[in-house]
């Protein structure tokens, strides 16, 4: 078996981005997670299946560009009462792939479990998240983030952190 | 350890005109009889006709903890049947829609048509002598729909549909009559948004006029929306209550003080220019009433929530569970109008919307925080001197009063004092 330095290069770049949004969620640096989005971004999280259309059905989450800054902003307003006081969460990432790479894009997917603790007691979120990734100015940007609940097709708890 | 049920006469001494007791909301044994006098007797808002279009069509929904299988047969009618396969138990149905000839029991075969009548059994020969025809699967035993939303009721007997519905009904009514062909589709799927608390807090909050300019303040602010001063001190809006317990937070006095057609929905009739159209071939020089007007803000006792632009459904699953489901309301015939509608639903509400985070935040609070031994009461006489009675005959307060919750109260005490 031969080893591909460049992919394997090229993973580590992206698990150690993945890493960094997983913290800056954690850490409730809003603004900070914001600056990760390109102008054209696509947040989303499905319900009721994985792969429903978001044109047609509901979502949990189907945020254009200028919507998760509306929700950025909402978080910071100190005033969003779910988030006041907030959540404390972590997010543990695993399962890092690259699934394609086209043009300046590259698809990766992930698995992500999510500890909460807040008022209500502690609840676990579990997810595949698929990125699309734009190499921009030497950094990546989300175009696209796609997170999967597993139980997106079951009554859900408040979710109004970041996942 | 069992608790023994409440009495009746117990209940009238927590529910007064101005105040209800906290045990009315984390009390197991009130829930039970909540479920027995409420939830398994009257009317209950069970899901829509266009869930179930074709013919052998089906879709889960719920009447209170119980999920209930909404069919289409195969010759057009709807039934509400339970997910119970008569011979063992089982569960029947174990995927949330579809279209299927027949529901095969997976244990022993028992396969039931869409109507629920028992049709085959495996190794027939067995059942020599018993009389199979009584074993379909179990059914709501009443049925019937206004406009398209579809009700059952579990007692054989009692008030009819419209009945129950009373003047409330216009307000449906009111909500066909802003689509271009006068019915509403449910098309988009439901979220489900769990909450830690009582049925009755949602039910509540559905018309508290008083809590979004705080609740809501957040969103409010940064999504620089109008809807907060709808909701001020010296808003027009008024609370109306129809009787048996069903409320409308009316908007239309604010809504018509604008004067502006398609305000209500936050836009102009310029960005919509087909939906308006539409509305004028249907409605002549009606439409523009009805699109300053705007679609109702009410609920229908005890769990579908008309929100101007989607619909709840409220599932208790315990004293201190329920579930919100909620979906964008879609007007048959306006296309553009219901991607916004779509669009705006997911903005705001399920477990993650702007709107429905803070107010579900609000409900577990609330359940955890009426726990505490003193005081024991709540209090909901907001309003109370300011009641008056409109020209149709219903009492009516401002947008901020506590109107809506003391009729509902009213009503639920009837209907827990009844045998």
């Amino acid at each position: 078996m031969q080893v591909d330095i460049g992919r394997e290069a090229l993973l580590r770049q992206v698990e150690q981005f993945i890493y960094r949004e997983a913290r800056l969620q954690d850490e409730h640096r809003y603004e900070a997670w914001e600056a990760l989005w390109t102008d054209d971004a696509v947040y989303w999280v499905p319900a009721n299946g994985d792969d429903i259309d978001p044109e047609r059905e509901m979502s949990i989450i189907y945020d254009n560009r200028s919507r998760i800054s509306v929700r950025v902003r909402q978080l910071l307003s100190g005033r969003h009462h779910s988030q006041a006081p907030r959540s404390r969460i972590r997010h543990m990432v695993t399962n890092v792939e690259i699934e394609g790479r086209e043009g300046g894009e590259i698809r990766a997917g992930c698995n992500v479990l999510v500890f909460e603790s807040n008022l209500r007691g502690e609840t676990i979120w579990a997810a595949r998240t698929g990125y699309v990734l734009r190499e921009c100015g030497g950094a990546f940007k989300m175009a696209r983030k796609k997170i999967d609940l597993v139980n997106n097709d079951k009554p859900l708890y408040t979710l109004s952190f970041l996942i | 350890m069992m608790t023994a049920p409440a009495r009746p006469r117990d209940l009238g001494s927590l529910i007064h005109h101005d105040r209800v007791h906290g045990s009315l909301y984390h009390d197991p044994a009130i829930f039970e009889e909540e479920l027995r006098k409420i939830w398994y007797r009257t009317w209950i808002y069970v899901g829509h006709e266009s869930e179930v279009r074709e013919p052998g069509d089906f879709v889960m929904k719920s009447i209170g903890p119980q999920p209930i299988i909404m069919t289409r047969d195969g010759h057009g009618a709807l039934h509400l049947l339970l997910n119970r396969c008569p011979h063992r138990g089982n569960q029947v149905c174990t995927v949330p829609r579809g279209n299927a000839r027949s529901f095969t029991c997976p244990y022993h075969n028992w396969t039931f048509a869409g109507d629920g009548r028992l049709t085959a059994v495996a190794f027939a020969n067995g059942y020599d002598g018993c009389d199979m025809s009584k074993l379909g699967l179990g059914r709501v035993p009443r049925t019937a729909s206004y406009r398209g939303f579809v009700f059952g009721s579990f007692a054989p007997e009692g008030p009819s549909l419209a009945e129950h519905l009373g003047g409330a009904a216009e307000t449906i009514d009111r909500l066909c009559a802003s689509s271009p062909e006068g019915e509403v589709e449910l098309t988009a799927g439901f979220l489900q948004h769990r909450v830690k608390a009582n049925w009755k807090f949602v039910m509540e909050n559905e018309t508290d006029g008083y809590h979004p300019a705080f609740v809501h303040s957040s969103i409010f602010s940064v999504a620089e929306s109008g809807i907060g001063a709808l909701y001020g001190g010296q808003s027009a809006a008024m609370t109306r209550d129809y009787g048996n317990g069903h409320a409308e937070l009316d908007l239309r006095p604010e809504f018509r003080r604008t004067g502006s057609p398609l305000a209500w929905f936050g836009t102009s009739a310029d960005r919509l220019p087909d939906y308006v159209a539409r509305m004028e071939r249907a409605h002549g020089e009606r439409a523009r009433d009805i699109m300053i007007d705007g679609t109702p803000h009410v609920m229908i006792f005890p769990n579908l929530f008309i929100a101007e632009i989607q619909i709840f459904v409220l599932q208790p699953r315990a004293v201190d569970e329920t579930i919100q489901h909620v979906t964008a309301l879609q007007l048959k015939g306006a296309p553009d109008m219901n991607r916004r509608l779509r669009q705006q639903t997911m903005g705001s509400v399920g477990p993650a919307g702007f709107l429905l985070a803070d107010d579900s935040e609000m409900y577990e609070r609330t359940q955890r925080g009426v726990q505490s031994r003193d005081p024991e009461w709540l209090f909901v006489g907001r309003g109370e001197h300011r009641e008056r009675i409109d020209e149709n005959g219903y009492r009516v307060a401002h947008a901020t009063d506590d109107l809506p919750t003391r009729g509902m109260w009213r009503h639920y005490r009837r209907l827990m004092e009844a045998d």
